[in-house]
């Protein structure tokens, strides 16, 4: 996928001239990196030792008869180390920072599983470490901020603009354009200016890898089709890339569709008529704006999916037809998630449930001799208190109430 | 008459000019019209006018905050650019837009050459908007005859920095130091050294921003560029003291 940054007429790079040489720096090293087969090796052996991969792929079984359509398969990247996708592109880019000799990371973080993995890497690897994170976001992942500083980071609740993702990042390349001598920002996902999404997306497509293999080796063919939820959409061009070569593997992106696309309470950019061609936060996709070329405030029970842009690449296969694009409602994705842990005893996160509603309401129609894979990006038993909230939980209500007692009479 | 040309000229009357910067809509376009009137009649010599961006990434706290304000006090294109017009045409001094590429990009930039040039702006600055990726933007500013000016930072190579002066026009906006705007720099050897290097790149004349707060700091650029700029100053004064304090401000300036 060489391209210097553009997607059909989507990305670049869109930096401040401040950035410019340290740009030059990074395209070096990720090119160096991309044609030396041992950096590949090593991250690789790296993900098989300190992570869980190949993550397993499972066949599920309980919810295949109760469609009674195609045989659905998960792939679980939930069983990754820190329980989702975003520590492929965190080790990743950790190997590049170790050979551009910097000391520390930036990241930010939506729902915080990218500044759990950042937290956790630079652990490892000895960096020091400051995560952005929106206030709002603060507010509704107070357990992922928890491990972050456990781990070692700093984190920064972000209060300008909306206070969520897009805040974060504008708030990382302000730190990064201060310090970026001895800082590498390390972006969660497949956006941002080149060499940001073809190298996450490189990182990521180790899922893809896999499935590809595991699918051929378990079911004997290609899958019909695969899912994935796309917020900024790595984990979909992650497991996307395994299956780009066959024409015949349906590819399927599923967005948050919140209160639903007639309410304009959403973030979805390709599935809904709202989005419009724009440029920002250093490239160029289709972004929920307004005439004005304002960015507008999305929303989705998904801190991770609740973005205004989209992945130039995702936003190229989209223009040519090879990526259909759909949209699950916050009501949808709850019913699929209590349908797939009461099913198959799996948990997953609220935005990889995307993925899962999306394949559910789709999957009676294909018949049984055919498979489709559903991407789980990541596990939701850690965001309890997120999804206790989505559920209204009574008894879980009551536990937190009666803890906050505690507390306030231990005080 | 060219940008620089005029520029060129004021300064052979003045030590060192003055540019000063506001944001449209900014605590409104009352106040805007008031510190301009002031700014003007006190002498300053160029005014870059922001047109607030919902996502300012290469500004600080102080002008974030302005953006956002604006924004949300409703503060639409079409006010900026009315108000722009209006300026341009009350006040002598070369008027330039400065904001993020998308504003022009989602109205369509030969429209908003062509408008912008009708409102007698004189250029513009685009912080995120390279060279590379601007060739479409370049073409528009030539053919409606508007200044596309490009930044050097410190952080620019030599040969980086002549590369922008083949496509930069009117002047070259030099950041004095790394980091957004809005904070302390410090004017030593390093900086001397770093406008010394920003005048052997081009012909065109040089414009210092990023935290220059006092006639101290505008004399440390005095001799090294053209222009000072005072960018986050003057809104955190006009916020703590009115409007009316900002003809002393810059009266005190030079």
């Amino acid at each position: 996928m060489k391209n210097n940054g553009y997607y059909g007429q989507w990305g670049g790079s869109f930096i401040p001239e401040i950035l410019h040489e340290t740009f030059a720096q990074l395209n070096k090293v990720y090119e160096t990196a991309r044609h030396d087969p041992a950096f590949w090796q090593e991250y690789v052996d790296l993900m098989a030792t300190y992570s869980c991969r190949p993550t397993p792929l499972t066949y599920a079984g309980n919810l295949s008869r109760h469609f009674g359509g195609a045989q659905i398969f998960i792939k679980r990247e939930d069983l990754n180390h820190t329980g989702a996708h975003k520590l492929n592109n965190v080790i990743g880019q950790g190997l590049l920072v170790k050979r551009m000799d910097k000391k520390r990371v930036i990241a930010e973080t939506g729902a915080g599983q990218h500044g759990v993995a950042t937290a956790t890497m630079a652990a490892k690897f000895g960096l020091q470490c400051t995560v952005y994170m929106g206030e709002e976001d603060v507010r509704r992942q107070r357990p992922n901020v928890f491990w972050m500083e456990k781990l070692g980071a700093e984190v920064v609740p972000v209060t300008s603009g909306s206070g969520i993702l897009k805040d974060a990042i504008n708030a990382a390349f302000r730190d990064w354009v201060t310090n970026m001598d001895d800082s590498h920002y390390c972006l969660g996902t497949a956006c941002g200016p080149h060499p940001f999404p073809e190298m996450v997306a490189w990182f990521q497509s180790i899922i893809g890898l896999e499935a590809r293999e595991q699918i051929s080796k378990q079911f004997g063919s290609a899958p019909a089709r695969v899912y994935a939820c796309v917020g900024g959409g790595s984990n979909a061009m992650g497991i996307f890339q395994g299956f780009l070569g066959q024409p015949d593997v349906e590819l399927v992106g599923v967005e948050a569709g919140g209160y639903g696309l007639a309410s304009g309470k959403h973030a979805a950019r390709l599935a809904s008529d709202d989005s419009s061609p724009g440029v920002a936060q250093g490239y160029k996709t289709m972004f929920l704006q307004d005439d004005d070329g304002q960015m507008r405030t999305t929303h989705s029970v998904a801190a991770g999916l609740d973005y205004v842009g989209v992945s130039p690449i995702l936003t190229d296969l989209w223009e040519q037809g090879r990526v259909r694009f759909a949209s699950a409602t916050d009501k949808e994705v709850m019913a699929a998630l209590e349908l797939t842990m009461t099913r198959e005893g799996i948990i997953p996160a609220l935005e990889s449930s995307h993925a899962f509603a999306q394949a559910f309401k789709e999957v009676g129609d294909l018949p049984a001799d055919q498979s489709v894979i559903i991407n789980m990006s990541g596990r939701g038993d850690k965001d309890i208190f997120t999804i206790a909230n989505a559920f209204a939980d009574p008894s879980w209500q009551q536990f937190i109430i009666n803890k906050g007692k505690e507390y306030e009479a231990a005080r | 008459m060219k940008l620089q040309d005029n520029i060129r000229e004021a300064k052979q009357k003045k030590g060192i000019l003055l540019m000063t910067h506001i944001v449209l809509g900014y605590p409104s376009f009352e106040v805007n019209r008031a510190v301009i009137g002031q700014m003007v009649d006190k002498g300053v010599d160029l005014i870059e006018m922001q047109i607030p961006f919902s996502e300012p990434m290469a500004d600080g706290p102080v002008i974030v905050k302005a953006n956002q304000d604006s924004l949300a006090n409703g503060t639409r294109l079409a006010d900026c650019l009315d108000f722009a017009g209006e300026m341009a045409a009350t006040h002598k001094i070369p008027f330039l837009l400065m904001t993020y590429y998308n504003i022009l990009f989602k109205y369509g930039l030969e429209k908003f050459c062509r408008k912008t040039a009708d409102l007698r702006i004189k250029g513009f600055i685009i912080p995120d908007l390279p060279p590379e990726e601007g060739a479409e933007y370049l073409g528009y500013c030539r053919q409606y005859g508007l200044a596309p000016i490009f930044i050097y930072a410190p952080t620019s190579t030599p040969a980086r920095m002549r590369e922008l002066a083949r496509y930069g026009e009117g002047f070259i906006y030099c950041v004095a130091r790394r980091g957004v705007t809005g904070s302390q720099t410090t004017f030593g050897r390093e900086f001397a050294e770093y406008m010394a290097q920003c005048r052997a790149s081009t012909e065109l004349p040089l414009a210092v921003g990023f935290g220059i707060r006092n006639r101290d700091d505008v004399n440390a650029v005095k001799g090294r560029a053209e222009i000072a700029v005072i960018g986050s100053e003057t809104i955190r004064l006009v916020d703590a003291e009115g409007a009316s304090a900002v003809g002393p401000f810059i009266a005190g300036l030079r």
